[in-house]
């Protein structure tokens, strides 16, 4: 028997009652995740992928790849995330007249903090990343991003904050403190236990590779574009792309910093966000929103670039308005750094503060409604095609205006002080994040699905999935609405109130329509796998769009584009094709390319491994992966093969078996 | 206002009749005119959101694709004539808004004391409001009446149309007190005072909670508010008054400790310095008080021999509680100071008619300031009140 020190050394405070064995939701999930994990793991060693996988996926330098690996992220933990949704609808729905429910407090108020944070960083901020990954490149005729290695870091690290939030499931607790750990609550006094430290060192860890992602996005797009495209010829979508980075840029750092502080209160004793010894929990608040509120946008502003892509695509029109469009983008940009309060207007700052606070607030609804006219006015006078992407972007147009209106509502401090903290609140911010950002997530992965796999999805199953989670969600969150006017608060595990439990099972039920679609929208990936042949588009142009992705192959030869395309227009592509554009057939050269490099994977695994040493006290796992990183990223300094030639011969093949195929096609 | 009111409520009443939209049919003033405020904003945004709507729709119909006889204008994406109006439409409206967000948030802000006790009713000058002073304790509320001497768990009572003057604060974590029917919220803060300043117009029994969630209990963190006529009020101070026991410091820190849904409980006789120890953190013996510690710093502290004045943690919360690699926890010990002598306080300490003997036999008169303004320095809790 190791003495009581060692075993304290190398485990922590990990112990086998860490393990929530006496909570059966949770022995049952693990089981079926494991079975699942055993699977997938069997299939891949029997049919001999792992090789694959590592050398083609896992240490690729290539934006499309790690974009596509990004949107597989975010699917895989919005399935999580989801489940989380669903219980609570399910608890929430039951739990009246003396009922307890089937979740505990313990239980119960973990769901609803992981529910948000994987919703937030693990799901949207993904699939964001993922689109922007994938189609600004392209959209600005470049062959990759300015650093290919730090682009496939900046993924691990993300996957790494995404593990040890699952791991939270099974080893121990996660955070019992809501999305965003207010301290006192998530300080040590009071969440003495691993849940908070969870929270805090997944967000670090994802944290870094979100940072360092926007870098190098905001470097790619400003170095990286194609002669002629002038900042005011680059596509919207690519301008939104280089908004939402440089909010990252601006606003990630915030994060952790205030993170860093909140553990060391936890950790060394400090006193930053204490009650006593001159710490201020108000000053977490305050710290968190500054970086809360922009993050609002850097998801919501990539999909308002899809939907202009979309609108102007399916309309067959030119974009309405491109230059107030960008002037909006930038605007809201702005003035996204000056509403941070609007978040707790009820913490009694004075009503001059409130006042300003709430105005400018309502004025980011201008420059927002503007663009809404631009998308209506591109409609106007189109000739419009309603494949899906499309329906989602009518959809969003229809529900994002209330979800903006409701939000304009609470910029009103009178009117929050009603409202703050209940479900209309809730209703509100799922209504522009569901009705904007994952409408637009939706339309965006339609649209540029198939020049990621040269097929289009499979339009049935899509609409069944579009109808699902549109109706789903005005079932879902429309009671959620009346539920706050009753003046019903959030967070709530029991009810007391037997006459509210009509509008819980309305709202279950639109979340199982919910349920739906994402079932239906599996269904539609995999039918769309099935029938690939049937859905091929091999013109590489399935949709007679405008910008620069759409010049070349379905999918992309690894270097993009075999010549840099010149740009004369903003919607480049379109005007290429009405100028008759003939696609060079000779004079390739050998193309320069990235070298995969499977040091990303190694720092984040080494990160990973350092937080979850951290999070249980694990000081020796957590020094040895920290001296490991170093020893790593030192090494990786002396790797001097970093690059590669495409060799002319092998461009000629690549680039002649497309002129086949198109001449096939034709 | 009050036929704008009835006209956008009108249909909501009728698809939603039986339902409490306590919300938007509040019992006190402030809420109500939180709830106009609400109908009005909304009303205004509506001016442009239906339209938009409206567009889409009809954009989206006649613009089809099947539909050949619609204009069909490919390159046109400039009007300078239309971007005018796109923007200035929601300009105008904000414009609007804003102007009411001003008013409204200076009118209503929940600092400042009433001038109405309902529209066109001004407040009786001569009737005292009355003042509640509540605790957001883990998980139940705690409420003291100053004036009657009496406190209460879970349940407030106060009389119809006599201003309420509540003082805020919390006990461990961040709560937000709310009474849906009687005003907006307001966060509870421990070692923080909050202020809100409302009126009961109707008769009734109202539910109140914490709309800020605050760990396990949470759900069960919420009590009855009843607005009771001036008769019926009497009572209900009597009653407490009579059947309750006594609240001090020892049977606080009792109290203080989590627990939940806690039934409600009445106590006759409450120690008369105990909200002002709650609020500076000071209820256990020895610690010292958050307002002598910011007297002593405003007057520029204590030096590094400030640094030793501290003791063990013996108990916060569930347990006493240390961090990983930091220190023990300790608090600050009180040092003995005319705020509080021997642990007795200013309430019960009577001050002498002529001060002139203390100066002594041929010694210069000490000088300091009156400690009770100390307080003001507290962090949200703004030395101006306005009115």
């Amino acid at each position: 028997m190791p003495s009581p020190d060692l075993i304290k050394l190398i485990f922590g405070r990990l112990t086998l009652e860490s393990l929530p064995l006496h909570e059966p939701i949770v022995v049952g999930t693990f089981a079926v995740v494991a079975t699942g994990g055993l699977a997938l793991f069997g299939a891949l060693t029997y049919f001999r992928l792992w090789g694959y996988l590592w050398r083609e996926w896992f240490t690729t330098v290539d934006h499309k790849r790690i974009g596509i690996m990004y949107m597989i992220l975010g699917i895989v933990m919005l399935l999580r995330g989801f489940a989380d949704a669903i219980m609570m609808r399910a608890q929430q729905a039951i739990a009246f007249g003396g009922s307890e429910g089937y979740l505990n407090a313990h239980h119960y108020d973990q769901i609803f903090t992981a529910h948000g944070v994987i919703m937030i960083f693990f799901v949207a901020m993904p699939l964001v990343t993922g689109l922007m990954n994938y189609v600004v490149p392209l959209q600005i005729g470049a062959r990759d991003v300015s650093f290919p290695f730090l682009n496939n870091f900046s993924f691990w690290m993300t996957v790494g904050g995404a593990v040890l939030v699952m791991a939270s499931l099974f080893i121990g607790e996660f955070a019992r403190t809501g999305w965003l750990a207010y301290p006192p609550l998530s300080n040590i006094g009071y969440s003495p236990d691993v849940g908070v430290d969870y929270y805090i060192w997944g967000l670090q860890v994802a944290g870094v590779g979100t940072t360092l992602s926007g870098i190098n996005l905001i470097c790619t797009i400003v170095k990286l574009r194609a002669p002629g495209m002038t900042m005011m010829r680059m596509p919207v979508f690519t301008w939104t792309s280089l908004c939402t980075n440089v909010l990252i840029v601006a606003s990630f750092p915030v994060l952790t910093v205030v993170l860093a502080l909140l553990s060391l209160d936890r950790y060394v004793g400090t006193n930053f966000f204490t009650n006593d010894f001159g710490g201020s929990p108000m000053m977490y608040v305050n710290l968190i929103w500054i970086w809360g509120h922009p993050e609002v946008y850097i998801l919501v502003l990539p999909a308002f670039g899809i939907f202009s892509e979309v609108t102007s695509t399916f309309s067959g029109k030119r974009l309405f308005g491109y230059t107030s469009m960008v002037y909006a983008t930038v605007v809201i940009t702005i003035l996204s750094y000056l509403v941070w309060l609007h978040h707790f207007f009820t913490m009694g700052s004075g009503a001059s503060v409130n006042s300003f606070f709430g105005i400018t607030t309502m004025i980011i609804s201008i420059p927002t409604g503007a663009k809404m006219f631009n998308w209506l006015f591109t409609m106007y006078r189109g000739r419009i095609r309603f494949e899906l992407p499309m329906m989602w972007t009518i959809a969003f147009m229809l529900t994002f205006v209330v979800g903006g209106m409701t939000g304009v509502l609470l910029a009103v401090p009178p009117a929050d002080f009603v409202l703050h903290n209940s479900l209309f609140l809730v209703a509100h911010f799922h209504n522009v994040i569901i009705g904007g950002v994952l409408f637009g997530l939706f339309a965006g992965m339609g649209y540029w699905f198939p020049k990621a796999f040269g097929f289009r999805l499979e339009p049935f199953w899509g609409k069944v999935s579009f109808w699902c989670w549109v109706s789903g969600f005005f079932f879902a969150f429309m009671p959620l609405y009346v539920l706050g006017l009753m003046g019903v608060t959030r967070r709530l595990r029991v009810f007391d109130d037997a006459s509210l439990q009509i509008w819980f099972i309305i709202a279950g039920f639109g979340a199982f329509l919910i349920l739906l679609g994402i079932g239906a929208f599996l269904v539609q990936i995999a039918v769309s796998v099935l029938r690939r042949e049937q859905l091929r588009d091999v013109t590489g142009d399935p949709w007679n769009a405008r910008t620069l992705e759409w010049a070349t192959s379905s999918p992309p030869p690894d270097y993009n584009f075999a010549f840099t395309p010149v740009v004369h227009d903003n919607d480049a592509w379109w005007d290429m094709k009405r100028r008759g554009y003939q696609r060079p057939l000779t004079g390739f050269k050998p193309i320069h390319m990235p070298q995969n490099t499977g040091t990303g994977i190694i720092l984040a695994g080494l990160s990973t491994a350092m937080a979850f040493g951290l999070i249980w006290y694990m000081w020796l796992l957590a020094a040895v992966s920290f001296i490991a990183l170093l020893v790593v990223a030192i090494g990786h300094t002396f790797n001097y093969h970093r690059d590669f030639d495409i060799p002319a011969d092998q461009v000629v093949r690549t680039e002649d078996a497309r002129t086949n195929l198109l001449a096939g096609a034709k | 206002m009050s036929r704008l009111k009835i006209l956008a409520l009108l249909p909501l009443a009728v698809a939603l009749s039986g339902c409490n939209f306590i919300v938007l049919a509040p019992a006190g003033d402030i809420a109500a005119q939180q709830r106009d405020l609400v109908i009005i904003s909304t009303v205004l945004m509506l001016l442009i959101v239906v339209p938009v709507m409206v567009l889409t729709a009809v954009f989206a119909w006649r613009y089809r694709q099947s539909n050949t006889a619609a204009r069909y204008e490919p390159e046109w994406d400039h009007s300078t004539k239309l971007e005018l109006v796109i923007w200035s439409a929601p300009l105008l409206i904000i414009v609007c808004l804003g102007a009411l967000t001003w008013m409204g948030t200076h009118l209503l802000d929940p600092y400042r004391s009433l001038g109405r006790i309902a529209a066109e009713r001004p407040v009786d000058k001569g009737r005292a409001p009355l003042e509640v002073d509540v605790v957001a304790l883990d998980w139940k509320w705690l409420f003291i009446y100053p004036d009657y001497g009496i406190a209460t768990v879970n349940e407030l009572a106060a009389p119809v149309d006599r201003p309420i003057n509540f003082r805020i604060t919390a006990s461990t974590v961040m709560n937000s007190f709310y009474i849906p029917a009687l005003a907006g919220q307001i966060y509870a803060m421990p070692g923080m005072e909050t202020k809100l300043h409302a009126v009961v117009n109707h008769a009734g029994t109202y539910k109140g909670f914490s709309a800020n969630y605050s760990g396990a209990g949470f759900s069960g963190m919420h009590f009855a508010f009843h607005g009771l006529d001036d008769k019926n009020f009497d009572d209900w101070v009597a009653r407490a008054k009579s059947t309750g026991g006594s609240l001090g410091r020892g049977e606080y820190l009792q109290l203080e400790k989590p627990s939940q849904n806690e039934p409600v409980r009445r106590y006759g006789n409450v120690d008369v310095d105990l909200y002002r120890a709650i609020l500076n953190m000071c209820v256990e013996a020895g610690k010292m008080c958050m307002s002598e510690m910011m007297a002593i710093d405003a007057k520029g502290g204590l030096g590094h021999e400030g640094l030793n004045n501290t003791l063990p943690l013996a108990y916060d919360k569930y347990a006493r509680r240390g961090t990983a690699l930091g220190p023990e926890p300790a608090f600050v010990v009180g040092t003995c100071t005319p705020d509080a002598p021997q642990g007795q306080t200013t309430a019960a300490i009577k001050a002498p008619l002529d001060a002139a003997p203390l100066t002594g036999a041929g010694l210069k008169r000490p000088t300091f300031a009156p400690l009770k303004s100390s307080t003001s320095f507290f962090l949200g809790q703004r030395p101006k009140s306005d009115s």
